[in-house]
């Protein structure tokens, strides 16, 4: 068995912004395993343009702002393996992975910061009807051989559901010379942000079929045309309203799920998100075991992902010195109305920075309302917003101050007044 | 005739509203009003695609264009990039096709590749 | 008389037996024919063994508690179900014998599982009535309404895909020649011997045994009418990703129906919870589809004896066509007009439980005396054993890695499925040239991601392994291709 200070699980954006925070906070035995053959996990695969503007005030492709942040880990000389597997890790911190040089190592960490993204839902977890043919792929894995391999996975395209990635991929095929006719979506309302309506629908006049699904695929081996149908307010597709498209390809843009097996399987407390329930150091139930990234839950932007890989890294540094500590006085957070989920799941009164943050997703896109933070059933702060949809993480900024009491801290959206 | 427009800069998405003296209202930032009076008189976009490598690891490398080119170049762009193969070592940075597609501006790497 | 070494190397001449079909009942009857000196030939028309109804269905070795006494199915599911651990050994196969519960909601129900018992011990199987206590202590999650249950401890769950490639494996190492993607399009009687023709080739045999699942019927009916007739009935499942705690220990059973043994509720050799079948009649045996009244349906009945299954956990539906016969038995029997033509029909379930009986019997009971063939001196009954670093401790793997670094690179992430793994099941006799047949086999894409990460990976690997490009690797089916073009 070998000994680390801070094991990292994932190098992409989460882990590698954690590492170098941890860094930059004194921590100097830090190993990050990263299962594929690169740093930057998903950003490999997303070479198109729009991050980094929180960040470096700029705006970069995937692969530049990856760069960025594998050339800060490379600089500190953070120790990283590539095509190194984590098959396990256990409530004690050891921390089991696998690769071809070393072959299967134990390592028994101080502290584990897990960085693992997220994964795409698929055509198997919704079970779209009809015959299960090849061409059904996620956006996700399509981008994949397009942006990494250099492969087209089809010549006439239609996508369920508005998500980014589906989005994206819309431009891109189009771009290689796909037709893609159409993106069906099961809500009345888009799930990929407004430019991407704009810039990867509108300008090459790619329809939007709001309350669509697909009813159904039709092929013998490979797909060859799929059926939408428009759906009712129970989001039933409704009989007679069939449109019936050509198509070898139906890409899959219908949400993203945190890859947290790692800490499920050993029973690690879940939050709504589906990602572990941490507090508001990104600390799981277990002492020196943190979350962070679209493991703990699924961000819009990778800004985001990577301040909060800073937060974990600097928790992290904290724990190893001995600093962060458990009290015994906390606040537990509840999605109220209109909220999908609350990160931190909990708030520890006595060892909370003075400036905390809490995100969330809201369950559907709502005009003229409060975000309302109520402890304990009393309003401690609220604030208004013309607009706020579900495709967009919520991040709020709440002063400890403001947490007086033990309790519960729900996060609700209440209309305002019309006069 | 006030032209709408929703903003394509950053995520923010914003609605914005342009009127016939270019004027830019709904932005959330000065790069609102930037990019509402060039949409409505010279549309552009940068643009992200691959070219073929002479890479061992990585059968593409992926480019942008340096600026936005016209809207209307695009699919011009497409082509000449498709076109090209570059060798590898390649940087960040590196042009790949000079003043591609007659744009003005030039197709750039964005990643390393060393081999 | 003199034969031109020429003639035996270009014309191999008359085969012994050619098998139609290779579904884990013709992979059966391949592995127990390969212990006798004889040239058997395997067609498939599929692009891999097991592909149609061997490969979805509920994976159950079933006890025998069901079939009606002095069946066919009594006889060869019982028997079977007595050979599965020593065949599951032999051949490297997940078995379990987890036993099954046949489950009472109602009072009602109760006089049927009376009768379940009576049949099951005509039959020769052992079994044990539940009070509604001591089925909830077995089955935390049941219905808290279980008024009573059967418990058959001899019931088993398989995993379907190695069983079958493993079989067939195990037939083609002993010498069984194997053609895939092969479908037979005639097959006549000529003098004392069969012309059996492809969309490929012909061949010539002194034995036919006809295992043609689904499409038997239409292989019977090319040497003579028949009286029955095979329909396709579809079932549809759900699959949820293995996560703990557990959801069911055993496999639970409805009460059975005419519509056969109801929705059960299981978990799989591999963990995951498998929920279903629906049981319809269809008119094609190429519909595979599956439908969301159907599925809502699989859900509601399942919940009835399972109430809380957490479906958010659902990776997959499918859909699988049981050969059901018109006679309501197996048919295993030469034909009427000729001995040497035997159909092997109508294998609907507990066909997966009988099917090592049913091979062993065709060989050594139907076709062996036909022939008089020596004993094969190089019959081995086990396949090279497959390494699973799964099951090994970490001092373990640590070594095999060491040894073959291929086993350290993890392609799937979801089942921790080696390079080593899928390149192990490229090296084997029984070709896998498709992804499906890669999954299959290996469990790599069977996961949470559905082959989000590691399909490029493994389409990559078949490209290389076969010197294809990956435009020609396919998913499964003919025409099935992944990739349309490079992109630049």
């Amino acid at each position: 068995m070998i000994n680390r200070d801070l094991v990292i699980i994932g190098g992409g954006s989460a882990g590698m912004a954690a590492a170098v925070a941890a860094y930059d906070h004194g921590v100097r035995d830090i190993l990050i395993l990263e299962r594929t053959d690169l740093l930057g996990g998903i950003l490999n695969q997303c070479i198109h343009n729009g991050f980094g503007l929180h960040e470096f005030n700029e705006e970069l492709t995937g692969p530049e702002f990856l760069t960025r942040f594998a050339n800060q880990v490379k600089e500190r000389g953070i120790e990283y393996k590539l095509g190194s597997y984590v098959s396990s890790i256990t409530r004690d911190k050891v921390v089991t992975y696998s690769n071809e040089e070393d072959g299967a190592v134990q390592i028994q960490a101080k502290a584990i910061i897990v960085a693992a993204g997220c994964y795409e839902r698929n055509a198997g977890a919704i079970g779209i009807p009809g015959d299960r043919v090849a061409g059904i792929i996620t956006a996700g894995q399509a981008q994949l051989y397009l942006n990494e391999y250099g492969y087209m996975v089809g010549k006439k395209v239609f996508i369920l559901g508005s998500g980014d990635i589906g989005l994206i991929m819309a431009r891109r095929m189009t771009l290689e010379g796909a037709k893609v006719l159409g993106v069906a979506e099961l809500m009345p309302y888009s799930n990929g942000l407004n430019r991407n309506i704009q810039q990867c629908l509108k300008d090459f006049d790619i329809p939007l079929y709001l309350s669509h699904t697909v009813s159904k695929t039709i092929g013998k081996g490979k797909l060859e045309a799929i059926e939408i149908s428009q759906v009712d307010e129970k989001l039933r597709p409704i009989p007679g309203t069939e449109k019936r498209f050509e198509c070898d390809t139906l890409l899959l843009s219908i949400g993203l799920i945190p890859n947290n097996g790692l800490l499920d399987n050993i029973g690690v407390a879940q939050g709504r998100s589906r990602g572990s329930a941490v507090n508001e150091h990104l600390e799981t139930e277990i002492d020196g075991i943190f979350s962070c990234g679209n493991v703990l839950h699924v961000h819009d932007l990778v800004d985001w992902v990577v301040s909060e890989g800073k937060v974990a890294g600097e928790a992290a540094a904290l724990y190893l010195e001995g600093k962060l500590n458990r009290g015994s006085k906390k606040i537990v957070t509840v999605a109220g109305d209109g909220v999908g989920y609350v990160v931190p799941a909990e708030v520890d009164l006595e060892e909370a920075p003075e400036k905390l943050q809490f995100k969330f997703r809201c369950r559907k896109p709502t005009k003229n309302v409060y975000i309302t933070y109520s402890l304990n059933g009393n309003v401690i702060k609220r604030f208004y917003k013309q607009t706020i949809i579900p495709s967009e993480m919520e991040i709020d900024p709440i002063p400890k101050s403001l947490l007086t009491e033990e309790g519960t801290l729900t996060v609700s959206l209440t209309p305002k007044e019309v006069k | 005739m006030p032209t709408e427009l929703t903003c394509i800069i950053c995520p923010n998405g914003c609605h914005l509203t342009v009127d016939d003296n270019l004027n830019v209202t709904g932005n959330k930032c000065p790069r609102g009003v930037a990019y509402g009076k060039q949409e409505v008189t010279d549309p552009r976009r940068t643009i992200t695609t691959t070219v073929r490598t002479n890479s061992k690891t990585f059968a593409v490398c992926p480019v942008k264009t340096r600026e936005a080119v016209a809207k209307k170049l695009i699919f011009k762009v497409m082509e000449e990039a498709n076109k090209t193969t570059i060798a590898v070592p390649v940087h960040i940075g590196d042009v790949v096709v000079k003043d591609i597609a007659g744009s003005g501006t030039d197709l750039v790497a964005t990643r390393d590749i060393e081999e | 008389m003199h034969v031109s070494p020429y003639i035996v190397l270009y014309f191999p001449g008359m085969k012994d037996v050619i098998i139609i079909g290779a579904g884990v009942v013709g992979s059966f009857v391949a592995r127990y024919l390969s212990r006798y000196e004889l040239k058997t030939l395997v067609l498939e028309k599929e692009n891999d063994v097991g592909n149609v109804t061997s490969m979805a269905n509920s994976a159950i070795v079933h006890s025998g508690d069901d079939p009606v006494p002095g069946t066919k199915k009594a006889r060869f599911n019982v028997e079977g179900n007595r050979m599965y651990p020593e065949v599951c050994k032999e051949l490297d196969v997940s078995f379990e014998q987890c036993g099954s519960l046949n489950v009472a909601i109602l009072d009602s129900q109760i006089e049927k599982l009376k009768v379940l018992e009576e049949r099951a011990k005509a039959n020769g199987v052992p079994t044990r009535m539940l009070s509604a206590e001591e089925a909830k202590a077995m089955e935390p999650n049941i219905n808290p309404e279980v008024k009573a249950a059967l418990y058959c401890p001899t019931a088993g769950i398989v995993n379907p895909f190695t069983l079958t490639a493993h079989a067939m494996e195990n037939a083609v190492d002993n010498g069984v020649e194997l053609h895939l993607s092969e479908g037979v399009t005639d097959v006549k009687k000529v003098g004392d011997h069969y012309l059996v023709t492809t969309d490929k080739d012909s061949y010539e045999c002194k034995v036919v045994v006809n295992c043609a699942g689904l499409y038997s019927e239409e292989i019977a009916k090319m040497i003579e009418p028949v009286q029955w007739s095979i329909k396709p009935r579809k079932g549809e499942y759900y699959v949820l990703d293995h996560y703990a705690p557990g959801l069911v220990n055993h496999v639970l059973f409805p009460l059975p129906s005419e519509k056969g043994k109801g929705i059960l509720v299981m978990m799989t050799t591999s963990g995951n919870y498998l929920i279903g079948p629906s049981s319809e009649f269809v008119d094609s045996k190429e519909d595979f589809s599956t439908d969301s009244l159907t599925l809502a349906d699989v859900k509601r009945q399942a919940t009835e004896l399972v109430p809380n299954i957490p479906f958010r956990e659902q990776i997959r539906v499918f859909a699988g066509l049981r050969a059901t016969p018109t006679t309501g038995d197996f048919i295993i029997e030469p034909s009427k007009k000729y001995k040497d033509f035997i159909n092997v029909a109508g294998i609907e379930s507990p066909g997966l439980a009988s099917s090592p009986a049913i091979g062993k019997y065709v060989a050594e009971t139907l076709v062996k005396p036909l022939l008089n063939p020596k004993e094969n001196p190089t019959y081995k009954a086990s396949v090279r054993k497959y390494v699973k670093p799964l099951k090994m401790s970490i001092e373990e793997r640590n070594e095999l890695i060491k040894k073959d670094p291929r086993y350290g690179k993890v392609i799937c992430n979801c089942e921790k499925i080696s390079l080593g793994e899928i390149e192990d099941v490229l090296s084997r006799s029984v070709p896998a040239y498709t992804i499906k047949a890669i999954k299959k086999r290996t469990r790599a894409g069977f996961g949470k991601c559905q082959g989000g990460f590691c399909q490029p990976q493994v389409l990559l690997l078949l490209a290389k392994h076969y010197h294809k490009s990956p435009l020609e690797i396919l998913y499964d089916k003919e025409g099935s291709n992944v990739l349309d073009k490079e992109s630049k």
